[in-house]
């Protein structure tokens, strides 16, 4: 039972889902504070070289390997952030081509691949990762079994986040405070937020987050470093937080059904059932589904119910408010 | 100490000039810090980039190679972005103009002889195929207000797999199926050699050789100059571009707009496809570690916005850029790192666009003793002088 189709796409999606949903949430925060960063697939590139640098270089045991791998992986996400925050908060530069500067510097043909080279990653497995928690009589469970007690510790610690964020934006006082910055700056500043230091820290932790969604490829779902290996993942999840209403309890959802797209090629190929005439229908489908979810969630009726904040993608310039 | 900015009224037009240059040096100055920190000698780097970018025999007619695909996907890109498009599927939109552009050069090549004619079909198959391409964002931005720059870019994806699948994964009419060669290793068939575009060369450097796509980049940057800067159409997609609800109030058709702007800038990024077929390859490259590892498309928009999405400097820049390209390809190996000229690339973007802050504005030092909001509360300073 636990090997029928049905079973195994939703443990996987849910376990392809994390790093879309950690790049989301990450990318939720940002734009929460009004700063679009379109440079997620960059800091998830740099973010997944750097974590399985980690695990290849440091010879200790693996928890605590790992455990480095997710902080450099989160600081080096957070480095990259910084330089489009910087941009964009200070120097008022264009927050779109500020973030696709960002995804060229770092992304499959930039800093990402000249770190993998450098530091000679490609060509060897990695040396931990992260394997699912609980022992196998568990993961025998019928239906729960491999969904939920089938994963790794970055799920469950993704299940926290989503929480802690929801928790923070809707119920703490700093969290407000963000999401005025991001309705309205002007209005913030004048109660005296500092829009300044909210978009600094929420862009930078965002980047944080976009860091450990690359690690938690290289580390967890295939434990190897190729250029590029996140493949469009980044795109994907600026396009899950339009269709969470940017709300952390719906890219929880949006994540894990974006994964099952992604794991439905492979799976359907292992049992030799072809949808469509030929591969090609569904190795495009997470691409095309993601197009159609957007066209859906943006136009007519559901544009009403959006939830996108009203100064995201403007500078904020105190003198020309 | 303390620095304020004042918003410039006017910008003069040297500005537009000296803060890109300025921006293009302080990019190779901080890469070559990034250069440093990684125990690598960045002049010894740069003059072994610059030789095998434009000096050595041979750099130049290797570098347009690389610069004439770029001109087409800058040129998209500005053309785009001007109206403050974000068509980032310059990338695809190349993929599909290769495509159909092929089509029409296997299809018209073996029936008809006159080589102009064949020529100009696969440049019109190329326009085709890379507008509808970016039609697809355009008509669902036109209508359904869906976010141009997301769908955009995952359909170069999308067209990738296309691409690889026409030649390595079905037997496809662009696959050559037939021959040892083609049972070892999936290519395109070779167009016949009345759809090869031809080249001229120049008796410099050991002969320059300049693609006829070089020529047609030049022309399309001519095009859209004239078309932005003199007539009606492009003075609307320009205040549609600064003002939105202007635009909307002084009656402009902004759905139409979208969809014209959309289609034109993946028609000329498919002529950059049909160019490559014609003028590089004489195949298609399905590969996806050919065409698809060039990332020509995303290229464009650092070449866009280091022109200030001007043609003319456009096709500066390409040339520049392209010269980079080239020089990362031949260089790359175990002295010269992979992924610099793109990490180079992202830093010279990043540079423009810091600079871009001087062209709208005027830094003022305030010393110590200054009221920072007196300057603040003061009006508008008159026009530059």
């Amino acid at each position: 039972m636990n090997n029928s189709l049905l079973i195994v796409l939703i443990a996987s999606g849910v376990a392809y889902g994390t790093p879309l949903l950690y790049a989301a949430l990450g990318e939720l925060l940002a734009e929460r504070s009004g700063v679009l960063n379109l440079g997620v697939e960059g800091m998830m590139l740099v973010g997944a070289v750097m974590g399985f640098w980690t695990v290849q270089r440091l010879h200790t045991n693996t928890g605590v390997a790992l455990a480095a791998a997710i902080l450099v992986a989160g600081l080096m996400g957070a480095l990259m952030a910084s330089i489009h925050a910087f941009l964009v908060i200070t120097l008022r530069a264009s927050q779109i081509v500020s973030g696709l500067a960002l995804t060229i510097f770092a992304g499959a043909v930039g800093l990402s691949s000249y770190l993998g080279n450098d530091l000679n990653l490609a060509d060897s497995p990695a040396a931990h990762t992260f394997n699912a928690v609980f022992p196998k009589s568990m993961q025998g469970w019928p239906i729960i079994g491999p969904i939920v007690f089938g994963q790794n510790v970055l799920v469950y610690i993704s299940w926290g986040c989503v929480v802690g964020i929801w928790l923070y934006l809707s119920r703490t006082r700093p969290g407000l405070n963000v999401r005025a910055v991001g309705e309205s700056p002007a209005a913030a500043d004048t109660m005296g937020i500092n829009v300044t230091r909210y978009r600094y820290t929420h862009t930078l932790v965002g980047g944080a987050f976009a860091g450990v969604a690359g690690a938690s490829i290289t580390l967890a779902i295939t434990p190897q470093w190729v250029d590029g290996i996140t493949g469009g993942a980044g795109w994907i999840a600026i396009a899950l937080v339009i269709f969470a209403f940017w709300r952390p309890e719906l890219c929880l959802v949006g994540a894990y059904f974006f994964g099952a797209l992604q794991a439905l090629a492979p799976q359907l190929q292992a049992r030799d059932i072809n949808l469509g005439p030929t591969v090609l229908w569904t190795n495009a489908l997470p691409y095309v589904m993601t197009i159609v979810v957007l066209v859906i969630v943006s136009s007519g009726t559901a544009r009403s119910r959006l939830g996108a904040p009203a100064a995201l993608g403007n500078a904020y310039i105190r003198e020309e408010r | 100490m303390r620095v304020t900015f004042e918003r410039r009224l006017s910008q003069p037009w040297w500005l537009t000039v000296v803060v890109p240059v300025c921006s293009l040096v302080a990019a190779f100055v901080i890469a070559g810090v990034v250069l440093l920190a990684t125990g690598i000698d960045p002049l010894t780097t740069y003059r072994q980039l610059f030789d095998a970018g434009f000096i050595q025999t041979g750099s130049l007619s290797q570098t347009l190679i690389s610069a004439t695909p770029l001109a087409f996907t800058g040129l998209a890109a500005a053309a785009a972005f001007r109206m403050k498009l974000y068509n980032i599927g310059a990338e695809g939109q190349m993929y599909m103009g290769a495509i159909f552009g092929s089509a029409a050069g296997l299809y018209l090549g073996s029936r008809s002889s006159s080589s102009a004619f064949v020529i100009a079909a696969m440049v019109v198959a190329g326009i085709v195929g890379g507008a509808a391409w970016a039609s697809i964002p355009g008509v669902l931005r036109a209508f359904f207000r869906t976010n141009e720059i997301l769908t955009s870019l995952l359909l170069n994806y999308v067209a990738g797999l296309i691409l690889t699948y026409l030649i390595f994964e079905s037997e496809s009419y662009w696959r050559q199926t037939k021959g040892f060669n083609a049972s070892v290793f999936p290519v395109g068939k070779q167009l016949p050699k009345v759809a090869q575009w031809p080249t001229w060369t120049i008796d410099m450097q050991g002969g320059i050789v300049i693609p006829l796509g070089a020529f047609i980049a030049v022309i399309v940057a001519v095009i859209l100059w004239a078309l932005y800067s003199r007539t009606r159409f492009g003075f609307e997609a320009r205040v549609l571009g600064d003002s939105d609800r202007a635009a909307r109030y002084s009656g402009v058709r902004v759905r139409r707009k979208i969809l014209a702007v959309m289609a034109l800038s993946g028609g000329i990024a498919g002529i950059g496809g049909a160019s490559q077929v014609g003028d590089f390859a004489h195949a298609l490259d399905g590969d996806p570690n050919g065409l698809q590892k060039l990332s020509y498309g995303y290229s464009g928009i650092v070449v866009a916005a280091l022109a200030r999405y001007n043609p003319f400097a456009t096709l500066l820049v390409a040339l520049l850029i392209g010269g980079l390209k080239n020089a990362g390809n031949t260089l790359e190996g175990p002295n010269f790192p992979a992924g610099l000229v793109g990490v180079l690339q992202g830093i010279i973007l990043f540079c423009a666009l810091g600079g871009e802050l001087l062209v709208r504005y005027r830094a003022r030092v305030h010393r110590h003793g200054a009221a920072p909001e007196d300057v603040a509360a003061a009006p508008a300073p008159k026009a530059a002088s």
